[in-house]
């Protein structure tokens, strides 16, 4: 099994949301998380004084998916949220252990 | 009358409350609200027992004696030398909420930094030393600037202007120097918490103003209409003129600086509202707004003070400004309230053909500038010797909200 972490554009996450349910992706996680990678901050004006914002507002959509499925699921993501210009952020991959249901104690893939 | 008495106290809370509340770091967001809502409480008392007395009483021209003691004999019947057609009382309660909100401008100068228990001290010792002498000279009965009560130097301060925006705002530039910066002013970052709630307290003070300058008129007349349309243009006026500096100087108008502008226009506006037709009031909306963009950025900016909340910078030179644009566009085509010796309206303004008004207005912003820099200073002093005013470092950095009232603003959490 595979977490797929991705750091999206606040305003595609109904989008990334809807391209998911429609392959069957049912389990996900969505956290308002701030950060910036190579496009840095942005600056903003009060009163006639200048502050550079550091971390920038992102939303982190989390899902676990069978290893098998991670590349359609990968590519299906990246082509909902994709607007081809700087700050669409990024798609992080990892290997999960294992998985408990907490309601019934279902281990590994029939868990998800 | 009433109802402009409860227009002027909405400008307190929920007005500049939530004004000055949004444009603080989160963790003093009720720290900031409680200094305007505090003063709601406590110069309420301090009115009631003294306060109205040494203000309208009879007296010397600089302060009135004490006949009014805990309001003694301030009750339905009318009082001819200021309000003729409405009870003592509702005069009394209307002129209250002009006391409330001066000190309560002032805080935002030394926002987000001054203990509650100082600022409380300081407040109330601030009305006796500045504000309940201001107010006396201008508009108490024989008082030494009082145009329509005998004084000798004829001041026009309609709603305030001197009263409440020059003393509040030269007052507001000295505490913030005294008390000293913010930790970490100017290099970190002050960023307003929420603009949104700026704007609804910016809004509610731009239609609390009406009940501050018509009602002013102390009666339903074609006097307070005047003063409600040059009100109005004023801070519409202010806007304009702010966005249209912003725009020229950084390529975008902003929503605070639109707000600061109506502000700026209001708080301008508040000495000639009831002496100037609609276009002058025009005319001193766009150079407040213009004058006050450039103070807080520019002038701020070079001389690094830490007036946090701009008090200085809107109210001070605003109210500066409106004192001596008073004096130039006054007119009896809108007041005819003077009389000269034949009985025809005295000329008021320069653009009636009297410009020696600006002289006059000038003492005014004069006494009131000077006094409101000597009061503070005693009264800062006084309090200092009492209970410390700055805040620790730590406390600081805790927030204004659970170091000083044991609370937050925001628990969304559970």
């Amino acid at each position: 099994m595979v977490k797929i972490e991705a750091v999206i554009q606040p305003s595609k996450l109904d989008k990334a949301r809807e391209v998911l349910q429609s392959i069957g992706i049912d389990g996900l996680t969505v956290s308002e998380v701030r950060g910036h990678g190579r496009q840095k901050g942005h600056r903003e004006v009060y009163r006639g004084r200048e502050y550079d914002v550091d971390f920038i507002h992102k939303i982190k959509l989390e899902t676990v998916v069978p290893s098998a499925r991670k590349d359609e699921v990968i590519g299906a993501l990246v082509e909902a949220v994709r607007t081809g210009a700087i700050g669409d952020g990024k798609i992080f991959v990892s290997e999960v252990v294992d998985i408990v249901r907490i309601r019934d104690d279902a281990r590994g893939e029939s868990a998800l | 009358m009433l109802v402009s008495a409860a227009f002027v106290l909405m400008m307190t809370g929920p007005g500049l409350a939530l004004f000055y509340c949004g444009l603080v770091r989160k963790r003093n967001v009720l720290g900031t609200m409680m200094q305007s809502f505090a003063m709601m409480a406590v110069i309420t008392l301090l009115w009631g027992v003294c306060g109205y007395s040494l203000v309208f009483a009879p007296g010397n021209p600089f302060l009135g004696d004490l006949r009014y003691l805990f309001l003694r004999g301030v009750g339905a019947e009318p009082n001819p030398l200021y309000a003729p057609t409405i009870p003592h009382q509702t005069f009394m309660i209307y002129q209250l909420m002009f006391a409330i909100i001066t000190p309560a401008l002032i805080t935002g100068a030394f926002a987000e930094r001054v203990h509650f228990k100082a600022m409380v001290m300081f407040s109330v010792l601030w009305a006796f030393f500045v504000y309940f002498p201001t107010a006396h000279m201008v508009w108490g009965t024989g008082g030494f600037l009082n145009a329509f009560g005998g004084g000798r130097v004829p001041v026009f301060d309609f709603a305030g202007g001197t009263v409440v925006h020059i003393t509040s705002g030269f007052s507001a530039l000295v505490t913030a120097l005294y008390v000293g910066k913010r930790v970490g002013y100017p290099h970190e970052k002050f960023v307003p918490h929420s603009l949104v709630l700026s704007f609804i307290g910016a809004c509610l003070l731009w239609v609390g103003w009406f009940g501050f300058n018509a009602g002013s008129a102390l009666a339903a007349s074609s006097l307070a209409t005047s003063a409600f349309v040059a009100t109005h243009f004023a801070a519409a006026a202010g806007a304009v003129g702010w966005m249209a500096a912003e725009r020229v100087r950084k390529g975008q108008a902003s929503a605070l600086g639109a707000i600061s502008g109506a502000v700026a226009g209001l708080a301008t506006v508040t000495q000639g509202a009831g002496f100037v037709q609609p276009f002058s009031a025009v005319a001193i909306g766009l150079i407040a707004g213009a004058l006050c963009y450039f103070m807080v950025t520019t002038v701020k900016e070079r001389f690094r003070y830490d007036d946090s909340l701009d008090v200085f910078g809107v109210h001070g030179v605003g109210g500066f400004a409106g004192c001596l644009l008073t004096g130039v566009f006054a007119t009896r085509a809108v007041n005819s309230v003077l009389k000269l010796a034949n009985g025809r309206p005295a000329p008021l303004g320069w653009i009636d053909g009297n410009p020696a008004q600006l002289v006059n207005q000038l003492i005014g912003a004069g006494i009131g500038i000077g006094l409101g820099v000597v009061g503070t200073l005693a009264a800062l002093k006084i309090t200092e010797l009492v209970t410390p005013l700055h805040m620790t470092e730590g406390e600081e950095a805790t927030g204004m909200d659970l170091s000083l009232h044991g609370e937050e603003g925001y628990n969304f959490e559970g």
